[in-house]
């Protein structure tokens, strides 16, 4: 059963991509990042001559065109940090829990950092970003702790249905606590309600900085961790056959998504099916290796994320719509696309 | 008991279905012999299930059709129909936490109107069906609680309980153990000795069917490949073109009913190779 | 044929037995909400003696009360009432036609359908009253719709759905948050109704439209329970029984929706009623006969208790859904467990 499913989410075999069609993609993709940075400086709710954003990014800030530019510079920035840790960790995600539907949101990890955000606010007074971050960081951990353990509970272990529903629950579950706590506190309500909705527009470079030494981390942990998931894909007991350590290789591979979503939530707020809907695509362009993978999922989060930012400001001008919501509606799509796809039975 | 049980026929007429855009029976003809008991054999995907579903109205034909007592089934309403044909489906539900006698109850749902309560008569019809298949000792009892061979007879009573002339059923001896399969099959014969019930099933092994059943019907690719009396049916030339296997045929010497030896690559007896 | 008899008399003692209990754990059910009902009358901020609720109760002017009971806690206490019946009756038809406690119309996207659409209606298009209603129910319709047709492959498979629906309500709800977020009027109460579902504020006038809804889409599905009830024992058995199979969803879907969603514009998605009230339910009753009404009582007292709880006794003033949430979440979570562990169904 673990064999067949885990053989089934595999367009294509381990070795079925050319080096060429690998290295090709990946210089694509870096282009395309590129550009979509320049976009995303170039295009906002505002229209700014080529002049003031040149200007600005001198470090000018004398024009309203060129203050909105120069707030745009660190916007980008977090929107791409942002995006290769969610795609990154859906990608570990879903090779540690070798199931297809696994990501940050679907999963609950996303909410679990935000309760323990509110809570650490509410009750305890943590006022310092990085105890934000930190604390962002233990609740993802105990989230995906909780919904793995009870997802894999039963017959056939962590399911696709199973890790869904438990994430959705306590996703609603959750929710319901963050809101039960912050409720009586009006003074704060309105600005953790906002930062609930998940989004790169406030962004600052001193906020960015803090975040950064918990990002490093996790992109070196969980970059390292891509033979480890080679040989989970393989299924438990042949990995332990193959010489790996299952339940440390799930450990360590699992700390660096939690780092990366952790840290992420803290920063953004919640975003969802960014880690869900990169692997996917890129696991078209490259095939299942984890050594490209990963490195792929990274790039690719990043360029979602930025255009999905330039896309929300531009559909709603004057006003501009969260990150968040835009790839709630470009990923929720894509999540029933891949649901329709999966055989009845290895649901 | 259930009276005109020998004259309800079942015809297929050039019956072509399946699911979604593939047709799974092509053109099947196929007549029931009323008052007995019919057995379905095939390899597996060669229509058996599609075949039993379709005579039941449970998925729509694409061509052909099914006669009840000459009158398509399709044109009759579902509370009629359910009152002449009862059917257990494979893998029947047993909502949690019910019990025998409530579910053997749920049988006599198609002889109860809108607005017409439970009666004397939807008792003793249920009574008469826990009787029949040996539950009355557990008819308090929860389904869940239940071995897989008493379930199987409760679902059986079920059926019973809605008191039809014909009965389908859809591999009624799966999941079970060798000494429950012929317990089973026992009850069945039972049913159709002393009530006449005009019994169909689709049997997984062939040696069963050949022994409980008085008519054999062998599919082979969505089409009636061959059917008869059990002597006549299973041969090894109809072995091989149905299921591609080489085998003997031996009368069995405790039923006097054909016996299928299957011969394999390895663990023969050097003078049978 | 004593045998025969014996069991006569054993299967009309269990059939007895099994209506004793039924009818006593609805006597109780119903008791329970005469008792809450009376409760958030009487006791709220003051205590209003139990004589002037009467007299409030038939029209008579008592000053003092009059006001309190008859403008403030009578609205509420009959809204609550309503909605936990259409949410518990809604909800258990949904889990009973799917055959999965998990499929419920709070976890397949529909109650987050009702809510955008009224959301939607309120705030873009300025809409107010019955016309909320009226969008409520057409998307919910729209979204049931369309969560089963994109989990139409060769047949709808009951965990497709389930997934399906997640997707589609994780759409929804970031549409209600982007809404709410672009509200002219920013009002965290008024906010907490379209995320959580809340009573606060009632009006009298929102009680008649909510009360015929539940005589028409209710009295829908109580003309089906006996079909819905056959669905439980599967599709393939249900048909052999009789049962139309497609008539019999189509009443259950259109009846269950416009339930769910008739609430819904009211009093917003009250978190996990729908969800919780049927295993509740199931567990009083035992497994069988039709759960719509046992699962409706259970849906009010859910309501009626969590609006007290989260007025009255409670730290700070919390929206029903708050409560229902916070309570819900843990026995959704058993619930997957246990689900998870004997692959059963509801």
């Amino acid at each position: 059963m673990i064999l067949a499913r885990a053989t089934s989410l595999r367009p294509a075999p381990l070795h079925g991509k050319s080096r060429g069609v690998r290295l090709l993609s990946l210089a694509g993709l870096v282009v395309a990042l590129a550009a979509l940075c320049m976009l995303s400086v170039a295009i906002g709710t505002r229209e700014v001559a080529w002049s003031d954003i040149a200007a600005a990014l001198n470090g000018q800030v004398d024009s309203v065109g060129q203050a909105a530019v120069a707030v745009r510079i660190p916007r980008t920035v977090l929107a791409v940090l942002a995006g290769a840790a969610l795609g990154l960790a859906g990608a570990i995600m879903q090779g540690v829990t070798r199931n297809p539907l696994a990501d940050p949101g679907i999963l609950g990890v996303n909410m679990g950092a935000s309760l323990a955000v509110v809570v650490g606010i509410v009750w305890f007074g943590i006022a310092s970003a990085h105890a934000y971050i930190f604390t962002a960081i233990v609740g993802a951990g105990l989230a995906a702790a909780f919904v793995y353990v009870i997802g894999s509970l039963g017959r056939g272990g962590a399911t696709p249905l199973k890790l869904a529903l438990a994430g959705a629950a306590t996703s609603v579950a959750f929710s319901s606590l963050v809101i039960a706590v912050v409720l009586p506190r009006s003074d704060i309500a309105g600005g953790i309600r906002s930062w609930q909705v998940g989004g790169v527009g406030g962004a600052t470079f001193d906020g960015i900085l803090n975040g950064l030494p918990f990002l490093a981390a996790g992109f070196v942990i969980s970059l390292l961790s891509a033979r480890k998931l080679n040989s989970l894909a393989l299924g438990d007991d042949l990995a332990a056959g193959l010489g790996e350590n299952v339940a440390a290789a799930r450990a360590v591979s699992s700390f660096g998504a939690i780092l990366l979503c952790g840290a992420t939530t803290a920063i953004c707020g919640p975003i969802g099916f960014v880690g869900l809907v990169v692997p996917h695509l890129c696991r078209l362009l490259v095939g299942v290796d984890h050594r490209w993978l990963l490195p792929f999922s990274a790039l690719g989060g990043a360029c979602l994320l930025v255009a999905a930012d330039v896309v929300g400001r531009i559909v709603a001008r004057p006003s501009e719509i969260d990150v968040g919501i835009v790839t709630a509606f470009v990923g929720a799509p894509v999540f029933i696309w891949m649901i329709r796809r999966q055989r009845v039975h290895d649901l | 008991m259930s009276a005109a049980a020998h004259s309800t026929s079942l015809v297929v007429s050039g019956l072509s279905a399946g699911y979604g855009e593939t047709d799974i029976l092509q053109g099947l003809d196929l007549t029931v012999p009323p008052g007995r008991i019919t057995a379905i054999v095939g390899a597996n995907a060669c229509g058996k299930s599609t075949l039993l579903r379709a005579m039941s109205r449970l998925i729509q034909p694409r061509r052909g059709q099914v006669l009840l007592d000459g009158k398509s089934i399709h044109h009759l309403p579902s509370r009629q129909l359910a009152r002449q044909l009862g059917l257990l489906p494979q893998s029947p539900i047993a909502p949690e936490g019910i019990t025998v006698a409530d579910l053997v109850s749920r049988g006599r749902h198609p002889h109860q109107g809108l607005f017409s309560g439970w009666t004397r008569a939807d008792d003793e019809a249920v009574a008469e069906a826990l009787v029949t298949t040996a539950t009355d000792g557990i008819a308090t009892r929860l389904v869940d609680e239940l071995s897989g061979g008493q379930r199987q007879r409760v679902w059986i009573a079920m059926a019973l309980a809605q008191q039809t002339d014909l009965l389908l059923l859809d591999e009624p001896t799966t999941f079970l153990d060798i000494s429950h399969q012929i317990e089973v099959l026992d009850l069945l014969t039972d049913l159709n000795r002393a009530r006449g019930t005009t019994i169909v099933m689709v049997l997984h092994d062939l040696n069963l069917a050949a022994r409980y059943a008085d008519y054999l019907v062998a599919m082979a690719a969505g089409r009636l490949h061959v059917s008869g009396k059990p002597e006549d049916v299973l041969t090894e030339s109809n072995v091989r073109e149905v299921f591609g296997l080489e085998s003997r045929v031996i009368t069995d010497p405790t039923s006097g009913r054909p016996l299928m030896l299957p011969i394999g690559r390895h663990g023969m007896v050097e003078a049978a190779g | 044929m004593t045998q025969l008899t014996a069991t006569l008399d054993a299967i009309v003692s269990d059939r007895r037995h099994r209506a004793r209990r039924r009818n006593l754990a609805v006597g109780l059910l119903v008791a329970l909400i005469l008792a809450l009902f009376l409760l958030t009358l009487s006791l709220g901020q003051s205590l209003t003696p139990p004589e002037d609720v009467v007299r409030v109760l038939l029209g008579q002017q008592v000053p003092g009360a009059s006001f309190t009971v008859g403008q403030l806690r009578l609205p509420r206490a009959s809204l609550s009432l309503l909605a936990g019946l259409c949410f518990g009756m809604g909800g258990v038809a949904f889990q009973v036609m799917l055959r999965n406690p998990l499929a419920s119309p709070d976890i397949i996207g529909i109650s987050s359908g009702a809510s955008a659409a009224a959301v939607f209606a309120i705030v873009v298009l300025s809409l107010k009253g019955p016309a909320v209603s009226v969008a409520a129910v057409v998307a919910g319709l729209g979204v049931a719709l369309l969560v089963y047709g994109l989990s139409f492959r060769n047949g709808v498979a009951g965990t497709r759905l389930i997934l399906v629906g997640i997707g589609v309500s994780a759409m929804l709800e970031s549409f209600v948050a982007y809404t709410l977020s672009r509200a002219p009027a920013w009002d965290l109460q008024e906010a907490m109704r379209w995320l959580t579902g809340s009573v606060n504020g009632a009006k009298p006038g929102d009680v008649l439209p909510l009360l015929l809804a539940l005589l028409v889409f209710g009295g829908l599905l109580a003309s089906r329970a006996r079909d819905l009830d056959a669905l439980r024992l599967g599709d393939d058995m249900a048909a052999a029984l009789g049962t139309g199979i497609a008539r019999t969803r189509i009443a259950v879907i259109v009846g269950a929706v416009g339930l769910i969603a008739s609430a819904t514009a009211v009093t917003g998605p009250i978190a996990f009623v729908a969800f919780l009230s049927g295993p509740i339910a199931a567990r009083i009753v035992g497994g069988s006969g039709s759960l719509l009404l046992p699962s409706a009582l259970v849906g009010a007292v859910l309501v009626l208790a969590g609006d007290y709880c989260g007025q009255f006794l409670l730290p700070g003033r919390y929206p029903v859904g708050v409560v229902t949430g916070a309570l819900g979440a843990p026995y959704l979570i058993f619930l997957i467990v246990r689900v998870n562990r004997r692959g059963s169904s509801l």
